[in-house]
């Protein structure tokens, strides 16, 4: 009896380690995003694509920003637009406009607001947060997103403060990449929803180059934003993420 | 002086049609200054009402932080209602408003919008607080007229409306449009939204907390609680008050305008007259009237046009305005679409003041015009005067 009780224990232990090892824990998930989606610093010029319900609009910028709370990104066209700055430190966003030669502060309320009729917001466009600083995940289960399996992970925010009480996401089971994203308010309305393809491996890592950000609340087909190039983990001079630099 | 006062109508009334032109442009002059300054202080007064009925109330005591001009601010605008006011607010005396921002989204249109909590109990504004008490609605929410106009929103709709808890997160919540008011103060209706107070500070996760709190009719006796500030009444209708003057003073140049018109006429008068009545003026000075009063003559003359005017424009003027004052004078809403508290009608108001100074300053101002011309009479040679020679 006790040489069949052993290797079926044995048995059971190894199973488990085996699902286990194929059923990774929410955490694990998210912090695999991470290290995909985050990085100490990016660089990046981008193409972002406006679909308003009378017209399309295409914006390029480039963009540099360091950790969570250091963003600059510049206008490279429309010729309208070309030359226009932003720089966001922490909760304050200021912004140069070539044409009135000034600088304007915004934050609070503001920062919220969508970016030229875009359905991002400032702080979509500009921020970069670790999920797992500020959300603790739930495997709700698998999905096919396209013709790619996922997990589909429920994000509960753990910290005050963060933009979305809730967000489900639809994380790739190769790449860990979320290909879907839904973001709650904390009544549980659905406000936005964003789709992330072209995943192509950038510095050893998997990144999204497209991604579709649509404000589920207002008309219009959504927002585009395309990663034209990217850079992870370049070293970025201090005097970037300075007022000074905006009227440079 | 009875000879010079019965000699100066003698003359005027001789003078026939050019007396009667003179008198007919000042009584305009007359009547367009009594009634522009009528209609600047009808809307003062009007505006003033309004603003103290449906913003201002008697005064306001804001949160430190607040600054209605700086939106920043309200992510930090609001405290505990300090206690000493608790009776008050239950009486009705003061209103709590609590104010922050949010998004919504009528017909799929993304609309930044202020939203203000406010108690349906209060009784300092004129907002129909009431409405809440007979709503079962989740959120039920008031807004102006003009707001409905620009939205596109009318009573029983129901529309997405987004903001942010005190700590930053997002929610969002049906409302649902339970009435509309209708207002001459635009700085309670556009761009925003009033919810019940209580409902909003649950929203936010700020119980018992405002931004500003409007003052009824009692004595706050100076009593100004730490963290909050006093904004009198006066200070509150600063814009209105300004506005008022700017356009006081650009009704100047219209008065200059009407009076340097008019003043021509009477100068252009008095030196015809001079010139051609030398030898009356001979005639006066040797039948022993001294120069003086020659000179006081002619000058009473022409003062007496504006007394002529007056009593015309009293005769048409009197009624027009008293009409206008009764019927009110339309302005169709184009004032309020500037921003301007501003009633559909503005009902001029004529003081007694008023219309006492204009005189006062009309005939003054003859009088010098009259009086410059009529000074060349002390130079004159009588027996020169006499044979009419021209000197």
């Amino acid at each position: 009896m006790r040489k069949i009780a052993i290797p079926i224990i044995l048995l059971i232990i190894l199973l488990s380690v085996s699902l286990n090892a194929q059923n990774p824990s929410a955490r694990e998930i998210i912090e695999k995003v991470d290290n995909n989606m985050s990085a100490v610093s990016r660089v990046f010029t981008s193409k972002m694509i406006i679909h308003n319900p009378r017209n399309t609009r295409t914006v390029e910028s480039r963009s540099w920003s360091m950790g969570e709370n250091k963003s600059f990104t510049e206008y490279l066209s429309p010729p309208r637009e070309q030359g226009t700055k932003m720089l966001k430190l922490d909760n304050l966003l200021w912004i140069f406009s070539p044409s009135t030669d000034r600088i304007i502060q915004i934050s609070g309320h503001m920062l919220r607001q969508s970016v030229m009729g875009s359905d991002l917001s400032y702080e979509d466009m500009m921020e970069d947060p670790h999920l797992l600083n500020h959300y603790t995940g739930k495997v709700d289960g698998e999905e096919k997103t396209g013709d790619r399996n996922c997990w589909v992970i429920t994000l509960t925010a753990t910290s005050t403060g963060v933009a979305y009480q809730t967000q489900k996401i639809w994380v790739d089971k190769d790449h860990f990449i979320p290909l879907r994203k839904e973001l709650y308010a904390k009544s549980g309305v659905l406000l936005k929803r964003m789709e992330l393809s072209d995943v192509l491996r950038i510095q050893g890592r998997w990144f999204p180059k497209k991604m579709l950000f649509k404000d589920v609340l207002k008309e219009g087909e959504g927002t585009e934003f395309q990663i034209m190039d990217i850079e992870f983990n370049v070293k970025i001079p201090d005097y970037i993420f300075s007022k000074a630099s905006l009227k440079k | 002086m009875k000879l010079l006062f019965k000699l100066a109508i003698k003359n005027l009334t001789g003078a026939g049609l050019r007396t009667w032109l003179n008198v007919i442009v000042l009584s305009f002059s007359f009547l367009i200054i009594i009634w522009h300054k009528g209609l600047l202080n009808g809307w003062d007064r009007q505006a003033r009402n309004d603003m103290v009925n449906w913003e201002t109330g008697t005064g306001q005591f804001w949160q430190s932080s607040y600054d209605p001009f700086d939106p920043f601010s309200l992510t930090d605008a609001h405290s505990k209602i300090p206690s000493v006011f608790d009776t008050l607010i239950t009486k009705g005396e003061i209103a709590p408003v609590l104010i922050t921002q949010g998004t919504i989204y009528p017909r799929g249109r993304i609309q930044s919008i202020l939203i203000k909590g406010i108690s349906s109990a209060q009784r300092v504004l004129k907002l129909p607080g009431e409405l809440f008490l007979k709503s079962n609605d989740d959120l039920p929410v008031l807004i102006g007229s003009k707001m409905a106009r620009d939205n596109g929103l009318k009573t029983g709709d129901v529309t997405t409306i987004r903001w942010r808890d005190v700590h930053g997160t997002f929610d969002a919540n049906e409302m649902k449009v339970i009435g509309i008011f209708d207002t001459n103060v635009p700085s309670v209706d556009a761009g925003q939204i009033w919810v019940p107070l209580d409902r909003l500070q649950k929203m936010m996760g700020m119980p018992g907390e405002a931004t500003i709190l409007v003052c009824g009719n009692f004595d706050t006796n100076g009593r100004t609680p730490e963290g909050w500030k006093f904004k009198s009444s006066e200070e509150l209708l600063k814009t209105v008050t300004d506005i008022i003057k700017m356009k006081s003073a650009g009704g100047i140049v219209l008065y200059i305008i009407l009076m340097s018109l008019a003043m021509l006429a009477i100068f252009d008068t008095q030196v015809l007259s001079i010139f051609r009545r030398q030898k009356e003026i001979g005639t006066y000075i040797a039948l022993g009237m001294t120069r003086s009063q020659v000179v006081g003559l002619f000058t009473l003359e022409g003062s007496l046009n504006s007394v002529l005017a007056a009593l015309l424009a009293a005769v048409y003027g009197i009624p027009l305005l008293a009409l206008q004052a009764t019927k009110g004078m339309s302005f169709a809403g184009t004032a309020k679409s500037y921003g301007l508290v501003v009633a559909d009608k503005i009902f001029p108001v004529y003081s007694l003041g008023l219309v006492a100074t204009t005189i006062i300053l009309i005939m003054l101002t003859t009088t010098i015009v009259s009086y410059l011309p009529s000074r060349r009479i002390a130079k004159m040679k009588p027996t020169e005067a006499l044979r009419g020679k021209l000197q």
